[in-house]
């Protein structure tokens, strides 16, 4: 414990999942995603990882070929980004809806057009109500450590749901980074083998995905709704015994010199990181500044975001995405409506920022800041734009 | 699955709607979506069973002892094949109520 290592984020991705003992790997390759898929490949063809590895025709192929090796009680995995996120939606929101435990690792990448291969959220958010579990992950240890989180949670008997982890494309994806690496008997005694309640098997026979006629369809959904929110003591027990094994705490809401804090700047993802430096240099000006950090996108942590915000006068939100036409931006939006009922609310600014690979350096984060107390009154600004 | 569709309430439902019974649609009863009920005309009925044939749901079935042919509601959907099928215009449709 305790030794750092060098390696490139989506290689050390693509290792945590061969220290899960993955079955299958099901993939179509797509920047900025391409690495891991590619390690993963190497991984099994010299031998390494005992898995099959199907090399698909598309990316909604990827997702069909996961929900059949799931429903057949295989540890499954893909990975893909943007347009591929697009091209699967369909069976995304099918592999949920049947409760099939897959995890799939998402580089995250802006939708086009124009087309753009670089980092923005807008594929995760264009399936934000797809019924999966959604975690953004801040650098490549977060990123590491979530493969393994997500399998724990995703196969967990309570929970059988499928684990999005969301990482930034390039800013993590291609960055090499400091990382300490798990044992395989830390991975063996943190995962258990994978024991699903049913699978596709001629010893006891089950129909998966059939039809739902509108007297069961609601049910279904209450079903699912309910289940994705009780998955959150799941959650939060795996990464406890994430501590216990590696010494590192994750939670779905972190602070970052929130003590005193009269304006928090509130984000997701590797944003979280430039935002503290940012952070630091506001607090150093003498600013009552503050961060905190959205880990847990679904189930969404109400009560932690109502605490965390609570005592603030103005709440800075940086989205990484646009609601285009809707006046704000998808995390804002989230934001407003669980602070609504709030007997006190802060006011909520939503500063759109970083949108197609546009970068974002702490003294953005700062000016954002500056711009959003200086109060415009503009429900909504895409910092930066010329113009 | 013993009871009907239905009657399920959400936390009664199987997760990801496995179906772990087969043949279990019989507990959906399609009679529901009937628009339109077959009326039976006894006296002019010649026994030939050709509704029971057409009957594309087996919704019709004959009853030996009283010598009629009788009508599962539970599963006709009224789509009036027996109606037109029948050569003596023993079957009439009528509107559900």
């Amino acid at each position: 414990m305790g030794k750092k290592v060098g390696m490139e984020v989506s290689i050390a991705a693509a290792e945590a999942a061969a220290l899960c003992d993955v079955d299958v790997v099901a993939a179509y390759p797509i920047t900025p995603q391409t690495h891991i898929v590619e390690h993963l490949s190497e991984l099994v063809a010299n031998g390494h990882l005992d898995a099959e590895f199907v090399p698909v025709e598309s990316e909604h192929s990827a997702m069909s070929v996961c929900c059949g090796s799931a429903a057949a009680g295989a540890r499954t995995i893909t990975s893909t980004a943007a347009q591929g996120l697009a091209l699967m939606a369909e069976i995304v929101f099918i592999a949920s809806g049947m409760r099939l435990p897959i995890v799939m690792l998402v580089a995250n990448r802006a939708l086009s057009a124009p087309l753009s291969i670089w980092n923005d959220h807008s594929d995760a958010m264009m399936v934000r109500d797809c019924g999966w579990i959604q975690v953004f992950c801040e650098n490549g240890q977060d990123v590491y450590d979530h493969v393994f989180h997500a399998f724990r949670v995703a196969e967990d008997r309570r929970v059988l749901l499928p684990v999005m982890v969301n990482m930034d494309g390039f800013i993590l994806t291609h960055v090499i980074e400091p990382m300490e690496f798990w044992t395989k008997e830390m991975a063996q005694s943190y995962l258990p083998q994978f024991k699903p309640a049913y699978r596709l098997h001629p010893d006891k026979v089950v129909s998966m995905g059939a039809f739902g006629m509108p007297e069961i369809y609601a049910e279904q959904k209450m079903a699912h709704d309910v289940a994705l929110r009780d998955s959150r003591p799941v959650i939060d027990e795996a990464w406890d015994e994430l501590a216990r094994v590696t010494g590192r705490k994750y939670s779905a809401v972190e602070h970052y010199r929130t003590d005193g804090a009269e304006t928090l700047i509130l984000a997701m993802g590797s944003l979280c990181e430039t935002a503290s430096l940012a952070v630091d240099r506001m607090r150093d000006a003498g600013k009552k500044v503050g961060l905190v950090k959205l880990r847990l996108w679904r189930p969404f942590p109400f009560a932690e975001i109502r605490q965390a915000l609570a005592g603030a006068k103005d709440v800075v939100v940086l989205d990484r995405s646009v609601n285009t036409g809707g006046g704000n931006a998808p995390v804002t939006s989230e934001i407003r409506a669980v602070m609504y009922h709030e007997p006190s609310r802060p006011k909520i600014h939503c500063m759109i920022a970083g949108l197609g690979g546009r970068d974002v350096t702490p003294d953005d984060v700062s000016n954002m800041v500056d711009m959003a107390l200086a109060g415009t009154g503009a429900e909504y600004y895409i910092y930066g734009v010329r113009g | 699955m013993t009871k009907a569709m239905d009657q399920i309430a959400w936390h009664e439902v199987e997760a990801g709607g496995i179906i772990t019974e087969p043949g279990n649609a019989s507990s959906y009863h399609t009679g529901t979506w009937r628009s339109q009920r077959p009326v039976y005309i006894e006296e002019k009925c010649i026994r030939c069973s050709r509704c029971i044939i057409m009957c594309p749901d087996a919704a019709i079935r004959p009853d030996y002892d009283a010598n009629v042919v009788v009508w599962n509601f539970d599963y006709c959907k009224g789509c009036g094949i027996c109606a037109e099928e029948c050569p003596v215009d023993a079957i009439e449709m009528v509107e559900e109520g």
